[in-house]
């Protein structure tokens, strides 16, 4: 009989340890499989950063590097440019690339660093137990806003990708959800192009991935993908959201 | 061999070259900018990389990324933007990743001042950052220092897969010497076999400072221990200057170290028996250099630009056997070499002894 | 032998280039120097000064308490580095940017008028070098042999200004001589 899906050869054979319901395995296995579909696994080098996706160094098969919270994108360049040849992605959280590492965020797009960035948005602070994030939704309870997030006291959520697409060296910026396999299969094209641009040199890749913490959130595996349907997609719009032109002949 | 008139700062530039260190990741900031600005116009000649970083902290993870992969790799800064890189050097020294830093020193603290100082003293030789590790510490006291001790920090870093500081300070970097340009014989060669450059034909490597359980936290630190003590006892360097017949130690590095000398050859001029113990490596602390005149000698003076941070470890090498006194400068002010003789005379009441 | 020299005027009288002239020269003649220049917020407007440390022997301190000699190109410099001058030693002052008060009479003070002179050869920028032909012949180390080679090499990508500065040199040293 053919085998029609495996475990992909991107990946170890240690076992995700996720919470029930958490999308970060989803995400892992589309990047794996976008490594080996473009043979780049013996190539590649990963960043993880700290928090729930630090675990990340652990699941692919690729030579990987941990990071400080919130430095992944900066160690990124750093590997990129000892090694112009190899392939260098982060693999960061919400709280990790856009709350500490804002800095490197903004400068590794704007230097169009040949990188490739993928962010793991779930909207809350997961490793360390469900503290605001910024990109938690306005009026969203999470333990460092137990009354929800005031706008007033808090401020407002910070849409990454759309202000990463402004700078003119990212020149491949996505936003993406994993709730459905419809945009299952629209997240693995979008990482794909993101390692594609990397290949081609062109500049600074990036994809947000709009992810679940049903453990944080305090919501069953099935009601969270709901809750990221209702209330997380009409704040982060979905979709490619910068194509320099450079990429669309890619 | 070549012989050369550049600013301090310059010729760490320099050296870096000759060292074969290809990349330099930093961030602007006086008095130790032309570390940046003189690779920044010569790197590219000789195919390196210069990334002028968002901040201190970018920079540092840089060169952390860069090491990762077992190409030499250095950074350069002053005292605030040293002190933005030390979650970056505790991270470094935890994964064991050999780099080259270098802080010339301004006085602090705060934003203080463009002088030169040696406050950043117990930042640079006790961790500096969190977590229990040490820099290798190299403390030169002139540019043809500044140029031998850079290029032998790449190869203690590389040996020892331990960041290595270079501790200058605003005088050294600004002023300017002559340099004979020495080559360096061939670095010794270098173990590879922990880098991460891609899993080709091997097994994935991951360098990463996480310790899952407390137990596994402490085999870390003990095998880190056992590292360090083995640097402490094979790594150890100082100069002595005048020290045979001595009656009274001077100790004192980097510019006040060689200011010193001056004052030790004034002192002898007035048949004072002073002496010199100018420590090189600050870390490991040249405790060894003490135990000829811990039992011999009737008085210590440290000198320091700073509020007297060195002669903790001073009192330590010499188990307080010795009454170790000092005389400091702060803010950017150096001292003369007479007014350090004046306080050597007067703390311990020499001037009787004067004009032999 | 030693020779400790303060520098000092204005930003944008050339007073750094007067002290890598003197260091030039002493590297032309392999001799030990540091070449110490203040920088930082002072460099940005009021006095500039730079001193210099040439020696026939390894230079110990790098510390300047008292100088052999001075050039001081304006008032304020003057002001400032006139009590710096060890005793015995030379004060070379720019009398056309400074009138002299209180007078050491324990120091040599050579009063050049050398704007003007730099103005009669026609570039008031060189009244600097003039100070330097005026203090040459109290420097033990370095001469005007050696200012011509350091210079050769200080103005190899502007090969006019050689014969300028030198000529402006040499005026200062004959108006010593005079």
């Amino acid at each position: 009989m053919e085998k029609i899906f495996g475990r992909s050869k991107g990946l170890t054979d240690v076992p995700f340890s996720f919470c029930p319901g958490c999308t970060h395995g989803i995400i892992m296995r589309l990047i794996a499989e976008v490594l080996e579909e473009l043979d780049i696994i013996e190539d590649t080098i990963g960043v993880s950063p700290v928090g729930c996706a630090g675990f990340s160094q652990d699941f692919f098969s690729c030579d990987f590097v941990g990071a400080a919270h919130g430095r992944a994108q900066a160690v990124g360049t750093g590997i990129k440019r000892s090694l112009p040849d190899k392939i260098v992605f982060t693999y960061q959280g919400d709280g990790d690339i856009a709350a500490i590492g804002t800095q490197h965020a903004i400068h590794t797009a704007a230097r169009g660093e040949k990188i490739t960035s993928i962010m793991v948005n779930n909207a809350i602070f997961g490793m360390t137990g469900g503290q605001m994030a910024p990109t938690t939704l306005e009026g969203m309870k999470t333990s460092t806003s137990p009354y929800g997030r005031n706008i007033g006291t808090n401020g407002y959520p910070i849409d990454l990708p759309k202000l990463v697409a402004n700078l003119e060296g990212a020149v491949y910026v996505a936003s993406v959800s994993v709730d459905s396999p419809k945009n299952i299969n629209q997240a693995k094209k979008a990482i794909k192009k993101a390692f594609q641009v990397q290949q081609a040199g062109l500049g600074f890749a990036f994809v947000s991935v709009l992810s679940t913490c049903p453990t944080n959130w305090g919501l069953t595996p099935s009601d969270s993908m709901k809750w990221l349907r209702e209330n997380m997609m009409p704040v982060y719009e979905l979709g490619e959201l910068k194509v320099a032109e450079e990429v669309k002949s890619l | 061999m070549e012989k050369v008139l550049m600013k301090g700062n310059e010729i760490i530039g320099e050296a870096a070259i000759r060292s074969g260190c290809k990349l330099f990741f930093g961030y602007p900031i006086t008095p130790s900018t032309e570390v940046i600005e003189y690779l920044s116009a010569q790197f590219p000649k000789v195919g390196g990389t210069v990334v002028q970083a968002e901040d201190e902290i970018g920079a540092i993870n840089m060169c952390y990324g860069a090491a990762c992969t077992g190409n030499r790799v250095m950074t350069a800064s002053s005292s605030p933007g040293v002190s933005l890189k030390q979650e970056g050097l505790s991270y470094s020294a935890a994964v064991g990743l050999p780099m080259v830093v270098v802080n010339v020193n301004r006085c602090g603290p705060g934003l203080g001042g463009l002088g030169p100082a040696q406050s950043d003293y117990f930042q640079s030789t006790k961790g500096g950052g969190h977590g229990d590790y040490r820099l290798i510490v190299l403390a030169p006291s002139k540019a043809q220092e500044l140029y031998d001790y850079t290029m032998e920090a790449f190869d203690l870093a590389d040996k020892y897969r331990n960041p290595v500081l270079i501790l200058s300070d605003g005088f050294l970097g600004q002023t300017m010497e002559p340099v004979v340009l020495k080559e360096r014989p061939e670095a010794p060669a270098f173990d590879r076999s922990w880098v991460v450059d891609g899993a080709k034909g091997r097994e994935k490597r991951v360098l990463a400072s996480y310790s899952l359980t407390n137990e596994i936290g402490e085999a870390n630190n003990l095998k880190w221990e056992a590292k360090y003590k083995h640097i402490q006892e094979q790594e150890q360097r100082w100069e002595e200057f005048h020290t045979e017949d001595a009656e009274y130690l001077l100790v004192s590095y980097g510019t006040t170290g060689r200011i010193c000398k001056s004052t030790v050859l004034n002192a002898r001029a007035k048949g004072i028996k002073l002496g010199l113990i100018r420590p090189i490596t600050l870390w490991p602390y040249p405790e060894k250099a003490f135990i000829p005149y811990k039992e011999k000698v009737k008085g210590i003076v440290t000198v320091e630009l700073n509020t007297g941070q060195m002669i903790e470890d001073v009192k330590l090498a010499v188990e307080c056997k010795v009454p170790v006194h000092l005389y400091r400068r702060q803010g950017g002010m150096l001292p003369t070499e007479d007014e350090i003789l004046d306080f050597v005379e007067n703390k311990f009441n020499l001037s009787a002894v004067e004009e032999v | 032998m030693m020779d400790k020299v303060i520098l000092a005027g204005f930003g944008g009288q050339g007073v750094m280039f007067l002290g890598k002239v003197l260091a030039y020269a002493g590297m032309s003649s392999d001799l030990e120097l540091c070449w110490i220049p203040s920088y930082g917020p002072e460099m940005r407007g009021g006095t500039a000064n730079c001193s210099v440390i040439l020696s026939d022997e390894e230079i110990n301190s790098p510390v300047i308490a008292y100088a052999d000699a001075a050039i001081v190109l304006n008032k304020p410099a003057y002001d400032k580095f006139a009590p710096r001058v060890k005793p015995g030693g030379v004060l070379v002052v720019n009398s056309s940017l400074a009138k002299l008060d209180n007078v050491r009479d324990d120091i040599t003070i050579v009063e050049i008028p050398a704007t003007d002179m730099a103005n009669e050869l026609g570039n008031t920028s060189i009244a600097n070098m003039v100070c330097l032909g005026a203090l040459l012949p109290s420097l033990k180390l370095v001469d005007l042999a050696k200012v011509e080679k350091a210079m050769g090499k200080l103005t190899k990508k502007k090969p006019e200004l050689l014969e300028t500065n030198i000529n402006a040199i040499k005026k200062g040293i004959s108006f010593v001589n005079c």
